[in-house]
């Protein structure tokens, strides 16, 4: 049976661990929120390049790992001279890899308010950025939150990449742990009831979102 | 910087040798993740008293937790209950666990945008409930099921290389090796294999954009098409 005198004799590592996973998941999501927004408006907007410039992230992004992203900035950069703790390359790799898939969820969003707002907008006079503002980002949020909240999810579990690069998270401290106690299997239980802790809830909550913005339409 | 050196025909070799693992693994992983979440995705979806809430138990514990701490759990816990796996195994394990718990979602959903009236209307003309799952159900979700399930393995591949912590030998830990020879090449190799997974991924995501495309204009006039789109960033 699980051996719970590990878990109280190390608490405070795991708390520290679930600390550090909970701040670089929000972190990365405030970053990868801006970033994602950025690259959004890029996509839809009427200038060539910027689309182009907008596809090519998303396209590119989404279809690499993100450890392979978290190990460029941390064993690429330094041979370019500039050094980064695991915290921060594992934080910047988090929000580089997120905002793709925000940018797509945002993007989905716009684009799911119908065509004919935008012309009725313009027509009585406001101009195209109170138009988004005014008329169609209220209406494309609703549809945004869900998906965010589920890459808010992702984040949480993706953060476990921290650990492969000492990043101090759950996964790292965990491994610590583990080579404190001589102890593998009731150590990463407990991490993934720590996992469990930040993400069941979370997904109820979109869940209960989904299905209340579902029915608003 | 030294691309050239980076870029030996060995070194390719070796490289393309990981992505060959890579792609093997993967492969080994989707068919039996499909063959098992499709046994987890029915059993919820015909809500059967005790089991039904079993199977979606299990299913949300797995799908919310990291893929990586799967991995660490297969390769260096259950050798402490008396099961110990081969990297490979392991890997392997761990990715047909995860993505169970995924693919049994896409199933569901798969069988969930069958109009119920369907099963009504095949019970009524005489069908057992196994004959209108077999004959009626099951065809037409499976394929509407397809495009949801490239994507997901386009997930599952990038997913392979977390098991560069285990060292299984894939394209990322190949790529580590190739680097532990000359710092200069860490990041043209770093940039290399980054064109490498996005020419794989991107030509299967193009196959399951396509899939979607068909699969709508078929049925225009009926209901769901499942999105192909990546859930995630999922890798997890």
């Amino acid at each position: 049976m699980l051996d719970f005198t590990i878990l109280t004799n190390n608490l405070d590592t795991y708390l520290q661990g679930f600390g550090n996973t909970l701040k670089a998941s929000l972190l990365a999501l405030i970053f990868s929120f801006i970033l994602g927004v950025i690259i959004a408006v890029m996509r839809i907007s009427p200038m060539k390049v910027l689309q182009g410039a907008g596809t090519a992230y998303v396209e590119f992004v989404r279809n690499i790992p993100l450890i392979l992203i978290l190990f460029i900035f941390y064993y690429g950069l330094p041979t370019l001279g500039m050094e980064l703790s695991g915290f921060q390359a594992g934080t910047i790799a988090l929000s580089i890899y997120t905002a793709a898939f925000i940018a797509e969820a945002i993007r989905a969003g716009i684009l799911s308010v119908d065509k004919g707002q935008m012309e009725a907008g313009r027509s009585s006079g406001l101009t195209y950025i109170q138009t988004m503002r005014y008329i169609i980002l209220p209406q494309a949020i609703k549809i945004v939150i869900p998906p965010l909240g589920n890459q808010f999810i992702n984040l949480v579990k993706n953060s476990s990449i921290l650990g492969v690069v000492a990043g101090l998270d759950l996964m790292y401290f965990g491994d610590s742990i583990s080579s404190a106690t001589y102890v593998v299997f009731d150590v990463y239980i407990f991490v993934a009831v720590f996992y469990l802790i930040l993400t069941i809830p979370l997904s109820l909550f979109v869940g209960y979102l989904e299905r209340r913005l579902a029915v608003s339409g | 910087m030294d691309f050239i050196g980076a870029y030996s025909s060995g070194n390719l070799l070796f490289l393309l040798k990981g992505l060959g693992t890579t792609l093997l693994v993967a492969f080994i992983a989707i068919i039996f993740s499909f063959l098992i979440g499709s046994i987890l995705g029915i059993l919820r979806y015909a809500k059967i008293p005790v089991l039904s809430r079993i199977v979606a138990v299990c299913v949300e514990v797995i799908r919310n937790l990291p893929l990586l701490l799967i991995i660490f759990f297969t390769f260096f816990a259950l050798p402490e209950v008396g099961i110990k796996l081969s990297v490979t195994m392991a890997a392997i394990t761990a990715l047909i666990i995860f993505e169970s718990a995924m693919l049994s979602e896409i199933v569901r959903s798969g069988l969930n945008s069958i109009e119920k009236g369907q099963i009504e209307a095949a019970r009524s003309s005489g069908l057992t409930y196994m004959q209108t799952m077999q004959h009626i159900i099951l065809p037409q979700a499976l394929r509407r099921m397809v495009p949801p399930i490239v994507s997901q393995f386009i997930s599952l591949l990038k997913d392979t290389s977390l098991a560069v912590v285990i060292s299984l030998p894939e394209l990322l830990h190949n790529a580590q090796i190739v680097n532990g020879k000359n710092v200069n090449y860490v990041i043209p190799i770093f940039l290399l294999i980054a064109v490498m997974y996005f020419l794989v991924n991107y030509s299967l995501s193009l196959v399951a954009r396509r899939l979607e495309m068909k699969e709508r204009t078929n049925r225009k006039s009926t209901g769901k098409v499942l999105p192909a789109k990546q859930q995630t960033g999922e890798m997890m």
